[in-house]
């Protein structure tokens, strides 16, 4: 380093450590609330029980992905009903989109799994180390008995939660009980403990360490939300025409705001609300929270810091009441999300009480187009794909039509009726044969339509395919 | 133009110092741990370059600590799916021909490995779709036309053995006269028998040749394919009377089959392919549509 490089600015920073002051009102108490409702769905979600008959698993939700299931409740998604998962996603981005044009960063704030991880280790922080004031001593005093102590009991605490957190997801992917007593007895998948290990660590390192960093600087969200919001979209904002200027209570000519630093302190994301709405603002409400807890002390009408949207603060400027919130949320942004959203999931329903239980492919071979028999016939195959979907064994009898006239037969049996195991696909080649000299054995094309009936049941589909002739 | 960096009022950015015509940079700093994970992928790039293969050198690269191999992964997936199917296999080589169909488990399996082993030995000469070449003497399998017989023990016959090599004693063996080429028959008389195995499957032909190549045909031809055509599996003679023709059912055809003798060979699997494997190929080509 050279003189001249000692003068120039860092081009990094390093993290500035944050200590959340403990705050206390409505936000908060919804956060928790919502926090506990969350955890627990995604902690007892694996371990609901769904009976679905003895060769089916019996949880609720299980991603099968050996044998390429998904069961949700009462309804199971073959790979090839993929588009139900696509759907459910395009539902989830365009719910995003919803609530971020309504509401601005909701999810970052209260449903984020980084968020509500976080909430919890900022409590278990505070919990064995103290609020802000003790946790600020502690981190920056030496090294002693006592900090060592702390820090290893909250580090060893964020890591059974890890532990749990990644302990729960791999759950979800097979069978919990018995992969629970397998992760115990130590006899796992090893996939199951890589997972977890992983897990555990990077869910170690969020909470605890990186936390807003990872808003800050990983997460793609942020920076796109910013498209879907406007002036009508409810954010978290100060108002500064009340507050400034600021100053002591009872300063001579000073606003409301008597620059008491609640609001900064007990923000996760280490940030001065007041300075306006900036990226790094989840929009949590624990500001309002704090400030509201202050004015009540001195007196002073409630939301200084507040929700409000943009228009508002125009409004309230002019001496105007601001808007309804609902007139602020119903407008064409929001209500395109919500016809495109319930479009999509009124078309997921619909797709899922027409499907049929049974599902047929008709493949015809085409290599060779057709066989010529010894007594002239021409013979076309069609290999047809099966697939029951019903949780017992299934007889399919299978039936021809067509203008011409062709002969159905099966491979390796000897009637028109072939069982399909439960839960299984088969493949069953099927041969149309038309005699020497018939429409069918001399034309180019002919048009037939291959049924397959469900025996016992209603269940019928058909498919439509070509019969090849021999051009003479 | 490096000056003493410029601290802005508060709320402004702080400036690196450069400027050119006015133009100020900023300073936006990265976060500091952004730059050590930075510098640890450099870390881990170069331990991957020593754990796993990867500097090339003369004959081959660096094998690496590790001792990865994707060649060696796939020789113990091969030993692992072998592995996996002993036992199936085995069940294969001991179970009756006859009885694969009626075993789900051993159908489904003989189907798919039957189908692997024909596509890479079988597919040259009977094509993929086991069609054979109409008219030049690879022989259709999906039809109902057999030359030496279409059950599962035949075709395993014919299979393992093989059709007229010199390889294997045990090959099936059967020489049509050239009844041209060494003038056991002159022209005419060969047109006259033309004529009358044209009629045995029904085209068209001149009836009065036909009447004496029926006489020829009793004498020269009948031992093997038999007084109304049909062919003869114990020597493959082929049916004549059918609609399906080995090498081509036209006249010229017909007339350059008598004149020069056909002679179609087939290898004997039984030195290139594993019992289990002529088996399954068995089943397959039994289960195309023509099997017996």
């Amino acid at each position: 380093m050279t003189q001249q490089d000692d003068d120039q600015p860092s081009l990094y920073a390093a993290r500035e450590p944050i200590f959340p002051r403990r705050v206390k009102g409505t936000f908060r108490t919804l956060k928790w609330w919502l926090l506990g409702l969350m955890l627990g769905i995604y902690y007892i979600t694996p371990w609901l029980r769904w009976d679905r008959g003895p060769s089916l698993p019996d949880q609720a939700v299980l991603l099968d992905l050996a044998n390429r299931r998904f069961f949700f409740f009462m309804i199971e998604i073959w790979p090839h009903e993929f588009y139900f998962v696509a759907g459910l996603l395009i539902m989830a981005g365009l719910g995003l989109f919803l609530f971020t044009s309504a509401a601005g960063r909701v999810w970052c704030g209260y449903a984020c799994p980084q968020t509500v991880w976080t909430d919890l280790f900022i409590l278990v922080e505070r919990w064995i180390e103290g609020d802000r004031n003790a946790r600020l001593r502690l981190h920056r005093q030496a090294w002693s008995a006592e900090k060592i102590r702390k820090r290893t009991i909250k580090w060893t605490v964020w890591f059974l939660i890890g532990l749990a957190t990644g302990g729960a997801w791999v759950f979800y992917f097979t069978d919990a009980p018995t992969l629970l007593r397998d992760l115990v007895t130590l006899q796992a998948h090893p996939a199951a403990y890589i997972t977890m290990l992983i897990l555990t660590l990077t869910t170690f390192a969020f909470g605890g360490f990186a936390r807003e960093q990872i808003c800050i600087y990983a997460c793609p969200w942020p920076r796109i939300q910013a498209a879907m919001m406007d002036e009508d979209t409810i954010t978290v904002g100060y108002r500064d025409w009340r507050g400034e200027p600021r100053g002591k209570l009872g300063t001579e000519g000073a606003g409301d705001c008597i620059d008491c630093m609640a609001c900064v302190n007990v923000c996760p994301m280490g940030i001065d609300i007041r300075n306006g709405q900036q990226l790094a603002c989840i929009t949590c409400g624990l500001c309002i929270d704090a400030c509201n807890d202050v004015m009540d002390k001195i007196g002073k009408p409630r939301d200084l810091i507040g929700y409000l949207a943009l228009t508002d603060e125009v409004r309230e400027r002019a001496g105007q009441p601001p808007k309804n919130v609902w007139a602020h949320v119903f407008r064409v942004r929001t209500v395109l999300y919500t016809v495109l959203w319930a479009g999509v999931g009124v078309g997921l329903v619909v797709a899922l009480f027409m499907r049929s239980p049974i599902d047929v492919n008709v493949t015809p071979v085409r290599n060779p187009t057709f066989v010529t028999l010894s007594d002239g016939s021409i013979r076309n195959a069609y290999d047809l794909r099966l697939r029951n979907m019903d949780g017992e064994d299934a007889r399919f009898t299978i039936a021809v039509t067509s203008d011409a006239i062709v002969v159905l037969s099966l491979e390796g049996a000897d009637g028109l009726t072939v069982t399909v195991p439960a839960n299984e696909t088969m493949s069953q080649r099927v041969y149309l044969t038309a005699a020497p000299g018939t429409r069918a054995a001399v034309e180019d094309r002919t048009d037939v339509r291959i049924w397959v009936e469900e025996q016992g049941t209603t269940n019928r589909v058909y498919h439509d395919t070509i019969f090849n002739g021999k051009e003479d | 133009m490096c000056a003493k960096p410029v601290k802005k009022e508060p709320r402004q950015v702080e400036t690196t110092g450069h400027q050119w015509d006015g133009i100020e940079e900023l300073n936006n700093p990265l976060p500091r741990w952004w730059v050590w994970v930075f510098y640890a992928t450099i870390v881990w790039g170069i331990g991957y370059t020593v754990a796993y293969p990867a500097w090339p050198l003369i004959t081959a690269a660096t094998p690496g600590l590790l001792g990865a191999s994707t060649r060696a992964d796939v020789a113990a997936e091969i030993a692992r799916v072998d592995a996996a199917n002993a036992e199936i296999k085995a069940k294969l080589v001991a179970a009756d021909l006859n009885a694969i169909e009626a075993d789900a488990d051993l159908a489904t399996y003989a189907e798919r490995a039957g189908s692997a082993v024909f596509r890479t030995n079988c597919t040259t000469c009977h094509g993929s779709g086991a069609a054979g070449f109409e008219g030049k003497g690879y022989p259709n399998l999906l039809d109902d036309d057999w030359l030496w017989g279409g059950t599962m023990e035949d075709i395993y016959l014919t299979i393992t053995n093989g059709i007229r090599n010199t390889t294997d004693p045990e090959a099936r063996y059967s020489e049509m006269p050239k009844f041209g080429v060494d003038e056991l028959l002159d022209e005419t008389q060969i047109g006259q028998v033309t004529e009358y195995v044209l009629g045995l499957s029904g085209q068209d032909n001149d009836a009065a040749m036909a009447t004496d190549g029926a006489v020829i045909f009793a004498e020269n031809c009948a031992a093997c394919h038999m007084a109304n055509g049909s062919g003869d599996r114990t020597q493959g003679a082929p049916a004549l009377n059918d609609a399906i023709w080995l090498y081509g059912g036209t006249r010229e055809a017909i007339t350059e089959t008598i004149y020069k003798a056909r002679f179609g060979v087939m290898p004997n699997w039984n030195a290139r392919l594993t019992e289990d494997e002529i088996r399954a190929v068995t089943f397959y080509v039994h289960s195309r549509g023509g099997g017996e």
